[in-house]
């Protein structure tokens, strides 16, 4: 790593039902960044450079998942810092809070076929512009880890049609669409390119030995990796 | 004490999952005159003292911009319970 990435923060944002928080921290340590852990209660990110919001159950998917969370002090502070450019990427849990907190178009709503799914899932990256996949080529096929309930993305057909045709639509499902997501749209990204939301999880597949199966074994997958590692080229480069 | 009751169910053009749940399990217990169902929700907020047009105005504001998302789903009722009590809250038959 350059010697200039040592000083990117990004910060990972814990919520009461917050699950991969610790997972993406240490995604964020082995791609080169400072992990620095916010409080949802607080309102101060601590000077970071990029956020990340987790998966998990916040405030247990009570009302509708991400509903609560996008009134906590911490994601007023994280909606002004995005709409000021500052890189911000919504795993699973993440995305949900997101799309309500008006960062993101869209919504989710229950799987299609209403069971919780748990898979290595495949994804075709189609815009490598944004903050968050720089370090991806176009059409790149990445195999990363996916587990939800409600997770069927849903959006009136202007508003797909506006992500389709601004290249917003920055990944799409390849091979099965596991949730019955419209266009198989697995995540999307804002018109500037800093926010992006995905339900799949790139945050588990950072390490050999602890990601998907993957070309060289057993649990070798890595393609999460580049998620973390982008944000910090685009940091450098901003 | 005054209640206001806000319902609110899934857009129509949204698919259901929980609705079609439902629905499928019905003519497992004999309900087969049921072709469809769609499930909501029902909040009842409750105040001190009486539901006024100010109260109902402030249910309206949460029913929009925390109790539904506009993206999904649509707010069909806000209302003062004991105004049409009579009428919705009595007449189950469990009398």
């Amino acid at each position: 790593m350059a010697a200039g990435l040592d000083a990117a923060k990004v910060g990972v944002v814990t919520f009461p039902g917050s699950l991969d928080d610790r997972d993406a921290a240490r995604a964020i340590r082995l791609a080169g960044g400072q992990p620095v852990a916010l409080w949802h209660a607080d309102a101060d990110l601590q000077g970071v450079d990029a956020v990340v919001l987790p998966g998990g159950f916040s405030y247990g998917d009570y009302l509708r998942a991400g509903a609560i969370s996008r009134f906590a002090p911490a994601m007023e502070a994280v909606v002004d810092a995005a709409r000021g450019g500052m890189p911000v990427l919504g795993i699973c849990n993440g995305f949900q809070i997101l799309t309500e907190a008006h960062l993101l178009p869209g919504s989710m709503v229950k799987n299609e076929h209403l069971h919780f799914v748990c898979r290595e899932q495949v994804l075709s990256v189609e815009n490598t512009r944004t903050a968050w996949t720089n370090q991806y080529t176009p059409g790149q096929r990445i195999t990363i880890p996916l587990k939800n309930q409600d997770g069927q993305f849903v959006a009136d057909e202007r508003t797909l049609d506006e992500l389709e045709g601004e290249g917003r639509v920055v990944f799409r499902y390849q091979g099965w669409n596991p949730n019955g997501s419209r266009r198989d749209i697995a995540g999307i990204t804002n018109a500037a390119g800093n926010v992006v939301g995905l339900m799949p999880h790139p945050e588990h597949a950072v390490e050999a030995g602890f990601g998907p199966d993957g070309a060289d074994g057993l649990r070798s997958g890595t393609d999460g990796l580049g998620f973390f590692t982008s944000v910090l080229a685009s940091l450098v480069r901003a | 004490m005054g209640r206001v009751v806000v319902e609110v169910m899934p857009k129509p053009e949204i698919l259901d999952p929980q609705g079609k749940a439902v629905v499928g399990a019905l003519p497992r217990l004999g309900f087969t005159q049921f072709t469809g169902v769609r499930q909501g929700k029902r909040f009842e907020l409750e105040v001190e003292g009486d539901v006024t047009p100010e109260v109902l105005a402030a249910a309206q504001e949460a029913a929009v911009t925390l109790l539904s998302n506009p993206v999904i789903e649509d707010v069909v009722r806000v209302a003062d319970v004991a105004a049409d009590a009579a009428g919705t809250v009595t007449s189950t038959g469990l009398a």
